[in-house]
C-alpha cells in the first residue's frame, strides 16, 4: 500500500468539498461571538471565560464534520472496499484520522488566537492556547472516530455521536482549557500541557484498533 | 501480457449456516470453486444471496461451517486471502467526487502489490477512455458500473465476487463483463457471482446454488 496516496485520495475529495468544510469553522466563530453577546461585554469577564469558551467551541465544532469521517464511504461501497483490502486497516484509519485533522482540526488551531482576542485572551499566553488545542483537537478527532465507526451503519448518527462521544472527551477538555487559564494568568503551564501530550499518545496508540473493530462490526450485517 | 495464477486455487465452503435475526438464510451448505470455474448463485429477491457473499468475502459473519480458501481457514489466511479476492457489491464503490482515474489510482494505493496493469489501460478496456479525467458525479450510473469494473482489471486477483454485477449495465457492457470473466477464468481464476441472468459462460464450467426454498 501506498500511504502518501491515500492521504493525497482524502485531501483531493476534502478539496473538491472544500465548502463543507468551512462550516465547523463558521460555527465555531459563531459560537465564540455569542458569548460576549449573551454574557456582558466587560474585558475581565471575558478574560475569565476566554479559555472555557474556546475549548468547548473548539469541540463542538470538531464534531459536527465527525459523523461524516467514514459516512459517505460507507455509501458508496469505499468503506468495503477498504476493509477487503490487503493493507492493514489500523494503519490506514490511523491515516485517515489525520488527514480529517488536518482538514477539520488543523483550521481551527489556526483561528484560535482570533477567538482569543476576540474574547481579550491576553497576547502573551497566546501560544499556549495554540499548543494546548495542537495537542488536544488530535485526539478528540481521535475519540470522534471511535464514535463514528461504530454508527456508521445507523441510519441517524447525527445525534447519537455526541452523545456517546462527549463524556469520553471531558478529560482533554479538562486539560485543555486549566493549561489555556493558567497562562492566562503566568502560571506553570507545563504540567497539563504533558498530560495532553500523553493522552495524544495514548489515542494515536490505541484508538486505531478500537476504530477499525468499531468498523468490521458496523459492516457485518 | 497476462501471468497465469499459480494454483491451487479452492475456495470450499463446508456445513455454512448464516442466520440474520431470527431467520435462517442458509443451513449446512457446501461447495467448492476450483480454477477456472464460476458459481452462480440464484434466488428469489430476500433469498439471501449478497449475504452469503459478504459471508464469503470475510464482510459479513457466519453462524457455522467453515470457509476455506487455498486449505486454510478465512482467519489463518486473513490478509493473505484478502490480497486475493476482487468483490464488486451493490454499491460499486466509485467516489463521485473523484474522475475515474483517481479512483482506480485509490484502489491500487490499498493493494499489496503495485498495480500491474496501468489505469487508462484498465479504463479503456471497459470503455471510458473519453471519461478517464471526468468527475463521476458527471457519469451515468452504467458508466460508474463500468469504472468500477475496471478495479478488477487493475490488478489480477483469483477470486472475484460479484454482486448483481449487470445491474445497470448496457447490452455491450453485459458482453464486457462476459468477456472479463471468460479472460479471468481461463487463466486460472475462478468466480462466484449473483445474477438474475446467465451469463454465458461457456465453455467454462458454471456450477448453480439455488438459495432460498428449495435449499
Amino acid at each position: 500500500m501506498k500511504p502518501a496516496a491515500l492521504i493525497q485520495r482524502d485531501l483531493l475529495l476534502a478539496y473538491r468539498r472544500r465548502s463543507e468544510l468551512a462550516t465547523p469553522l463558521i460555527f465555531f466563530v459563531m459560537v465564540t461571538g455569542l458569548f460576549p453577546l449573551a454574557l456582558s461585554p466587560e474585558p475581565a469577564l471575558l478574560r475569565t471565560l476566554a479559555p472555557g469558551v474556546v475549548w468547548v467551541a473548539a469541540l463542538l465544532a470538531g464534531l459536527i464534520g465527525q459523523e461524516s469521517l467514514f459516512k459517505s464511504d460507507y455509501e458508496d461501497g469505499s468503506l468495503e472496499q477498504l476493509l477487503l483490502s490487503p493493507a492493514p486497516l489500523e494503519f490506514v484509519v490511523l491515516l485517515r484520522v489525520f488527514t480529517h485533522w488536518l482538514v477539520t482540526g488543523l483550521p481551527l488551531v489556526i483561528l484560535s488566537p482570533l477567538m482569543g482576542l476576540l474574547l481579550n485572551y491576553p497576547a502573551a499566553a497566546m501560544w499556549t492556547l495554540i499548543m494546548s488545542l495542537l495537542l488536544g483537537t488530535p485526539i478528540l478527532s481521535f475519540l470522534g472516530a471511535v464514535g463514528a465507526a461504530l454508527t456508521v451503519g445507523l441510519r441517524r448518527s447525527g445525534m447519537l455521536l455526541p452523545v456517546l462521544i462527549l463524556p469520553l472527551t471531558v478529560p482533554v477538555l479538562i486539560f485543555g482549557a486549566s493549561t489555556a487559564a493558567r497562562a492566562a494568568s503566568s502560571e506553570p503551564t507545563a504540567a497539563p500541557l504533558y498530560f495532553l501530550g500523553a493522552m495524544l499518545v495514548l489515542a494515536v496508540t490505541f484508538a486505531p484498533y478500537a476504530i477499525a473493530g468499531g468498523l468490521r462490526v458496523s459492516l457485518e450485517s | 501480457m497476462i501471468a497465469p495464477i499459480a494454483p491451487p486455487n479452492a475456495l470450499s465452503v463446508s456445513n455454512l449456516d448464516i442466520w440474520r435475526g431470527e431467520r435462517c438464510l442458509c443451513h449446512g451448505i457446501s461447495f467448492e470453486v476450483t480454477s477456472g470455474e464460476a458459481l452462480h448463485l440464484l434466488g428469489a429477491n430476500g433469498a439471501g444471496k449478497t449475504t452469503l457473499i459478504r459471508v464469503l468475502t470475510g464482510l459479513g459473519r457466519a453462524d457455522g461451517g467453515k470457509l476455506r480458501w487455498r486449505g486454510q481457514s478465512l482467519r489463518e489466511s486473513g490478509a493473505e486471502y484478502r490480497a486475493s479476492l476482487a468483490y464488486l457489491g451493490h454499491s460499486s464503490g466509485v467516489k463521485l467526487g473523484l474522475t475515474p482515474r483517481e479512483n482506480l489510482m485509490a484502489a491500487g494505493a490499498l493493494l499489496a502489490v503495485p498495480g500491474a496493469t496501468d489505469a487508462a489501460a484498465a479504463l479503456a478496456r471497459v470503455g471510458l477512455a473519453q471519461q478517464t479525467d471526468l468527475p463521476c458525479s458527471m457519469l451515468s450510473m452504467g458508466q460508474r458500473r463500468r469504472a468500477a469494473l475496471a478495479r478488477l482489471l487493475l490488478v489480477r486477483v483469483p477470486v472475484w465476487f460479484l454482486d448483481e454485477p449487470l445491474t445497470s449495465l448496457d447490452r455491450s457492457g453485459v458482453g464486457l463483463l462476459a468477456g472479463m470473466l471468460k479472460e479471468h477464468l481461463a487463466v486460472g481464476g475462478l468466480a462466484v457471482f449473483a445474477s438474475h441472468q446467465p451469463l454465458g459462460l461457456e465453455p467454462f464450467p458454471v456450477k448453480t446454488l439455488l438459495l432460498g426454498e428449495a435449499v
